[in-house]
C-alpha cells in the first residue's frame, strides 16, 4: 500500500487570462499541463509538479503561477511535513532518498552575520570608477626557493601559477550532470572572463578542448576521460577528493544517462554506469595523495598546478594542512551548501561543515604553521553574491568557486531535481530538445553579465574600504565584524563584534 | 639511450627519459624512482632494477618492460601501451586501467584491476602469473583480467572481496573450483573454451616470458562477470 502524498506546490492558473496557446504543456517535460478538448481548457497535475519555473516564465499571458500548497498535517514543530513525506516515502519505496542541488536547510549563514567595513575620515575611500582597482591575482604555490645559476642570476624557481582577471572560477559540474550547451556556456564566459571553468569529473567533450587555457580539468576516483591529452589540454588539473554536497561518499551516473556523447567525452560504454567510489583506492595517506599529485604533474612536466578539492568536514584544518604538504599548488574546499546533481538527501542536508568556519580555520593553521605561501585557498559552497567573495576574501580566501549562482545565471530556478534529468531549463538534462532550450550564445553572455556586475560590486566594496587590490583585502580580517555570533564563532572566523574597536 | 639511474633523483630520471629524443631508452640501477614513463607515448622503455609507485602512470602507447619487482600503483589510468613485469607487482596495479595490457609473471598485491574499464577499441587486459592478492577487481567495468595462478604452493588463488561492485568487464581464474566467498554482484561459472582474445592474452603472456603455452591453455578456468540478477546499485526515491 501507497500512502498518498499531496504535492508541496500547486499550479495555479488564472482562467481570465489564460488563452489556451499550450506553452506550458509544451514547455513542461514533467508533463503536468494537459489540454482538455471537451471543455476547451488547460488542466494542470500538480502532484508532477517540480516548481521550476518555466511555464510560469513562458506563459505569454503570465496566467501561471505556483503556491506552497496549504494543505498540511496536523501542525508540529518536530515531525513538520517534509520530514513526515519523507517517511512516507521511504516506507513506501525502501529506497534511499535522492536530492539534488545545495542544502536547503535552514542552517544560519554565517555570511549574513559578518558586516564589511568602510573608510571614514582618515584612511579615505577610493572610487573605483576614477582610480584603478586590482581583481587581478594569480592562483599556486608562492613560496620559491631562491636559487642561481653559475653565473650568479636568479633562476625561475615559481612553481607554475593561473592568472585569473576576476576573483571567481566556475566549479566542477560534469557534463553528464549538465548539458553540453550549459558546458558551452561556462567555456566561453571563462575565456571572456579570462578566469576558468571546470570539467568536474566527467571528461573534456572533443569540441571544448580550444578553450583548454581557460579549463580546469578534474580527476576523480573514477578517472572518467581522463588521459594524456586530457591532462596536456587544461590549465590545471583539480584531484577530486571530495564534494561538499556529499562528503565521504562518491558519486553514480546512471547508464539511462549516459548518451552516445557522454560516453565518448568520460571514455566509458553507451549506457552502463559511471561509478565514482567514494575513496580513491589509491589514496589512504597524505603521502599516497602526494604520489596523485606528482604523476600528474610528472605526465605534464611541471607545468601546470595542480588543485585538490576537499569537502569542508570536522577536521578540515589538519586535512589542508597536510594537502599544502603534499605538494599541491591549490587547495579547494567545498562547503555543505554546495550544489550537486543527485546526493542521498540525508547526507546533503547533515554531513560537513559550513564554508565560512572552515575556510576561517585553514587560513589561520596554514599561517600559524608558516605554510600559507605553500598553496593557495579556494572556497565553494555557496557564494551567492559578490558581498560573499569579499568575505571569503577577507577571511582567507585567494578565489571563489561558483556553481549554482553561475547556474541560475542560465537560468536554473534551484527546483532541486537535477537528478530526474528533466531539466526544463536546458541545464541538467541529455534530453536534445530540453538542452537546446539553452542557447550557449545567450547563456555565456549572461554569466559574463553577472560576474562582471559581482566585479565591479567587489571594487565598489573595496574602495570603500581604502583597499585597491584584491591582494590587499586577502585575510584582511579586522574589516570584517560579526553580528548575532556567540564567542565560539567569533573565535573561529577570527573577526570582532561590531561596535567592537580594532 | 641508457641511463645509468644510481642516486637519481626521480625528477631528474623523469626529465632525462622526457628530453631524450630516442625511442628506445634502457634505465639501468633504477632504484624505487616514481613515476617513470608516466603519460609516455610512442617509446619502448626497459628498466633493469625496481622502479618506485606509478611506473607507466597515464601511459599512453609506450612499451615497458620492466627486469624485476615493481611496486604501487602501476599503469595507473594507463590508456594504451604495454608494461611486462618480469617479476612480481605491488598493490593497486592497473588501477582505472583503460587501455592497453599488463603482463606480470608473478604476483600482484591488493586492489589490481579495479575500477578497470573498456571503451570502444580500448580494452584493457591484465595476466598475472601468480596469485592475486585481495579486492581483484573491485569496481570492475570493463576489460580482462586473468590470473594463471602458477607456483602457488597450495594457497587460494585470489583473496578476499574479489569483484566487489564489479559491473562490467570479465575475470579468468585457472583454477578447477569457484573460489568460496564470491560478493553478490559476481556470478562464477567454468569455461568449457577460452574465447579467442583470452588464449591470445595468455599466448601474449607465455611469449613474453618464454613460457609454453600448452599448460595454460588446456587448462580449467573459472569466468567471474557482474551478476546481473543482482546489481551493483543503490535503491533510491526521488525527494
Ligand atoms: S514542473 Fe515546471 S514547467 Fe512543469 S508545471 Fe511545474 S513549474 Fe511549470
Ligand atoms: S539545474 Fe534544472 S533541474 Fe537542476 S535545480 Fe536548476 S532548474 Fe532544476
Amino acid at each position: 500500500m501507497n500512502i498518498y502524498i499531496r504535492p508541496e506546490y500547486e499550479v495555479v492558473r488564472d482562467e481570465n487570462r489564460c488563452i489556451a496557446c499550450r506553452v506550458c504543456e509544451r514547455q513542461c517535460a514533467n508533463e503536468v499541463h494537459r489540454f482538455d478538448p471537451e471543455t476547451g481548457r488547460m488542466i494542470a497535475e500538480s502532484d508532477k509538479c517540480v516548481n521550476c519555473h518555466r511555464c510560469v516564465c513562458l506563459c505569454p499571458t503570465h496566467a501561471l503561477k505556483i503556491v506552497k500548497s496549504d494543505d498540511t498535517y496536523k501542525t508540529n514543530a518536530n515531525w513538520d511535513n517534509q520530514t513526515i513525506n519523507e517517511v512516507y516515502k521511504q516506507a513506501n519505496s525502501g529506497g534511499v532518498l535522492l536530492s539534488s542541488m545545495g542544502n536547503p536547510k535552514p542552517y544560519p549563514v554565517f555570511w549574513d552575520k559578518m558586516l564589511i567595513n568602510a573608510s571614514q575620515v582618515t584612511n579615505p575611500p577610493i572610487d573605483p570608477l576614477r582610480e584603478p582597482m586590482e581583481t587581478q591575482l594569480w592562483l599556486g604555490r608562492r613560496s620559491a626557493a631562491i636559487e642561481r645559476d653559475e653565473k650568479g642570476r636568479l633562476k625561475n624557481t615559481l612553481a607554475p601559477q593561473l592568472k585569473l582577471n576576476v576573483p571567481i572560477l566556475f566549479s566542477a559540474m560534469s557534463y553528464g550532470s549538465i548539458s553540453y550547451n550549459a558546458h558551452e556556456s561556462l567555456a566561453r564566459a571563462a575565456e571572456e572572463l579570462g578566469t576558468y571553468y571546470n570539467t568536474g569529473e566527467g571528461g573534456l567533450h572533443k569540441d571544448f578542448y580550444k578553450y583548454g587555457k581557460n579549463t580546469i580539468v578534474q580527476v576523480a576516483s573514477g578517472r572518467f576521460g581522463v588521459f594524456e591529452g586530457y591532462l596536456e589540454s587544461a590549465a590545471a588539473i583539480e584531484i577530486k577528493m571530495g564534494q561538499g554536497a556529499k562528503p565521504g561518499i562518491g558519486g553514480h551516473l546512471p547508464g539511462a544517462k549516459i548518451s552516445a556523447d557522454v560516453s565518448e567525452t568520460r571514455m566509458i560504454p553507451q549506457g552502463v554506469d559511471a561509478i565514482s567510489p567514494a575513496p580513491h583506492h589509491d589514496i589512504y595517506s597524505i603521502e599516497d595523495l602526494r604520489q596523485l599529485v606528482y604523476s600528474l604533474k610528472e605526465a605534464t612536466a611541471y607545468k601546470k598546478p595542480v588543485i585538490v578539492k576537499i569537502a569542508a568536514v570536522h577536521n578540515i584544518a589538519a586535512i589542508a594542512s597536510g594537502i599544502a604538504r603534499s605538494g599541491a599548488d591549490v587547495i579547494a574546499i567545498d562547503g555543505y551548501r554546495g550544489g550537486t546533481g543527485a546526493a542521498p538527501t540525508r547526507i546533503r542536508d547533515n554531513v560537513g561543515i559550513p564554508i565560512e568556519l572552515a575556510l576561517a580555520e585553514v587560513d589561520q593553521r596554514l599561517r600559524d604553521e608558516g605554510i600559507r605561501d605553500d598553496v593557495s585557498i579556494l572556497v565553494g559552497g555557496s557564494i551567492r553574491s559578490s558581498a560573499d567573495v569579499v568575505k571569503a576574501i577577507a577571511l582567507g580566501a585567494d578565489a571563489c568557486y561558483i556553481g549554482t549562482a553561475a547556474l541560475l545565471a542560465l537560468g536554473c530556478h534551484l527546483c532541486r531535481t537535477c537528478h530526474a534529468g528533466r531539466c526544463n531549463w536546458g541545464i541538467a538534462t541529455q534530453r536534445p530538445d530540453l538542452v537546446k532550450r539553452l542557447n550557449p550564445d545567450i547563456g555565456y553572455k549572461r554569466l559574463v553579465n553577472l560576474v562582471t556586475a559581482w566585479n565591479h560590486e567587489i571594487q565598489e566594496m573595496m574602495g570603500g574600504m581604502g583597499i585597491n587590490s584584491i591582494e590587499a583585502l586577502r585575510g584582511n580580517r579586522l574589516m570584517l565584524r560579526g553580528l548575532g555570533l556567540n564567542e565560539a564563532e567569533l573565535r573561529i572566523l577570527g573577526i570582532k563584534y561590531a561596535g567592537e574597536s580594532m | 639511450m641508457r641511463i645509468d639511474a644510481t642516486n637519481m633523483h626521480f625528477a631528474d630520471l623523469n626529465a632525462a627519459v622526457r628530453n631524450d629524443s630516442e625511442e628506445e631508452i634502457v634505465i639501468e640501477n633504477c632504484i624505487g624512482q616514481r613515476y617513470i614513463a608516466a603519460g609516455s607515448s610512442e617509446r619502448h622503455i626497459s628498466v633493469i632494477g625496481t622502479p618506485g609507485n606509478a611506473l607507466g602512470a597515464y601511459l599512453n602507447g609506450t612499451s615497458v618492460r620492466v627486469e624485476g619487482n615493481v611496486q604501487e600503483a602501476t599503469g595507473d589510468t594507463m590508456n594504451c601501451g604495454s608494461i611486462v613485469v618480469n617479476g612480481s607487482a605491488g598493490d593497486a596495479t592497473g588501477y582505472a586501467m583503460r587501455g592497453g595490457v599488463i603482463l606480470v609473471r608473478g604476483d600482484v598485491g591488493y586492489r589490481c584491476g579495479i575500477h578497470m574499464k573498456a571503451y570502444r577499441e580500448n580494452k584493457p587486459a591484465i595476466v598475472i602469473g601468480g596469485r592475486a592478492g585481495s579486492f581483484l577487481g573491485e569496481y570492475q567495468a570493463g576489460g580482462t583480467i586473468v590470473v594463471l595462478g602458477d607456483r602457488r604452493g597450495g594457497k587460494p588463488i585470489i583473496g578476499n572481496f574479489c569483484g566487489t561492485g564489479m559491473h562490467g568487464g570479465e575475470i579468468y581464474l585457472r583454477c578447477e573450483e569457484i573460489p568460496p566467498l564470491l560478493p553478490a554482484q559476481v556470478r562464477a561459472e567454468r569455461v568449457s573454451e577460452l574465447p579467442e582474445d583470452v588464449r591470445s592474452l595468455i599466448g601474449a603472456w607465455c611469449g613474453a616470458f618464454g613460457e609454453g603455452a600448452a599448460a595454460y591453455l588446456n587448462a580449467s578456468y573459472i569466468r567471474l562477470v557482474p551478476n546481473s540478477a543482482n546489481p551493483y546499485k543503490q535503491m533510491y526515491t526521488d525527494n
